[in-house]
């Protein structure tokens, strides 16, 4: 395959901290043009994860390849083809939006400001108003213009709705999924919300106390996925394919299997499995893998 | 214009839902040979969803002969599109089912049994028929 396929791919990157491993064998092909969520419980080692694609930090062990080129060599050229937008929406809270068009102008190799104009023009966003005085919702929208304005192959965003309220929320998903819709940008986001990423991603990353639990894109993640729904067992379940969970209450066993075929026997029914219970039941997965926690 | 939906607690899989839709939509007559569906971007910027399923979507509609992407214009409902059940086929279908359901609620059923229920023959029925 050639590089220009995938967005991003790691090779057995792993993070060490003072404290431990909070990444360990993190192998991903990420295809380019998608949208990306990087799913995980708080210190599962998102964040750590993301600033390793964008060059913040540096792997203590493996690769990472971002749009066909070694990050670890942080080259300007592809950290030009990236954008970033760290948690909390960082802006400089006393520079007016003006200021911090000009700011990432003069910070930029590639830096489209009429675009950045035209959206916050769209959004009623005032050029003015000094960043700290706006809402969360507008505040966010701001960074998210400085982010486009670079035009990024790549654009990053650690956790970018966890803060906002519902119709901020919207609004922000709104400007992203256009700008995938103009083409050309791949999305990678972190997020700990679970409801709602089927409708904004195509991939899914799943990550758990450092290691990566599943991958894949999600159509084909939730064909492969069903819940079988039959009379309480504990044994005879082999025939249904590997099973991620399962659980019994007094009459009733209930499994998530993954390729599997439905029992043959009688009273069992099968369904599909909603992305949010997908993703639950693999984070809800004893780490079978051998994982220890790295905050101990 | 046609207005899509999302639920996404259905399980569902979106691009799916948005298809069902559409063929639902000119099954019951909503939608009619020659009309417009919204453009990508439109769909996109209304529901705050992914473009990737909805192009999936409409991948799959062209691929069904629902629908026609006109290069420039946008996506129309097909022009050979008639409905897959004649009006009258589907009145008696929906009678025979009203009639069923009466006797269902008589006998005490409530809509989460009567769903269940259906759900159920339903797989057994088409297991058979693949079996």
């Amino acid at each position: 395959m050639t590089a220009t396929e995938f967005a991003l791919r790691t090779d057995g990157v792993g993070k060490r901290y003072r404290k431990g491993w909070a990444l360990r064998d993190c192998t991903l092909d990420l295809p380019a043009g998608g949208v990306i969520a990087l799913v995980g419980p708080n210190g599962a080692g998102k964040t750590t994860l993301l600033r390793l694609v964008v060059g913040l930090l540096a792997p203590s062990a493996g690769s990472v390849e971002v749009l066909g080129h070694d990050v670890t060599a942080g080259t300007p050229h592809t950290l030009s083809r990236v954008g970033f937008l760290a948690q909390e929406h960082p802006l400089y809270k006393r520079f007016t939006v003006a200021e911090m068009l000009r700011f990432g102008r003069a910070c930029n190799l590639r830096f489209d400001q009429g675009l950045a104009e035209r959206r916050l023009a769209t959004l009623g966003i005032p050029l003015d108003r000094r960043a700290g005085t706006l809402s969360g919702g507008q505040q966010a929208q701001v960074a998210l213009a400085l982010a486009l304005a670079k035009r990024p192959d790549l654009l990053v965003l650690d956790e970018p709705v966890a803060s906002l309220d519902p119709l901020a929320r919207h609004e922000f998903l709104q400007v992203l999924m256009g700008a995938v819709a103009e083409g050309g940008v791949t999305v990678l986001f972190s997020s700990h919300v679970v409801h709602e990423l089927e409708r904004v991603c195509d991939h899914l990353v799943v990550l758990d106390h450092g290691r990566v639990t599943l991958t894949g894109d999600i159509d084909t993640l939730l064909a492969e996925h069903r819940l079988l729904v039959g009379p309480r067992t504990a044994t005879d379940l082999d025939r249904a394919g590997a099973v991620v969970q399962a659980v019994h209450s007094d009459r009733h066993t209930t499994l998530l299997v993954r390729d599997g075929a439905i029992p043959t026997a009688p009273g069992w029914q099968a369904r599909p499995v909603a992305l949010e219970e997908l993703v639950l039941a693999y984070l809800r997965r004893p780490s079978a893998s051998g994982v220890a926690a790295w905050r101990g | 214009m046609f207005v899509f939906r999302l639920d996404t607690h259905s399980g569902v899989p979106p691009y799916l839902q948005l298809v069902q839709q559409v063929r639902q939509a000119v099954l019951l007559g909503f939608l009619q040979p020659g009309d417009r569906l919204p453009l990508i971007r439109e769909v996109v910027e209304d529901l705050a969803i992914n473009p990737n399923t909805v192009a999936k979507a409409y991948r799959q509609m062209e691929q069904e002969n629902l629908v026609t992407g006109r290069p420039g214009q946008g996506t129309f409902v097909d022009e050979q599109q008639s409905p897959a059940l004649s009006a009258s086929t589907y009145t008696s279908l929906g009678r025979g089912l009203a009639v069923w359901l009466r006797r269902a609620y008589a006998a005490g059923l409530d809509e989460q049994a009567v769903a269940a229920l259906f759900a159920s023959v339903h797989q057994q029925t088409r297991k058979e028929d693949v079996a």
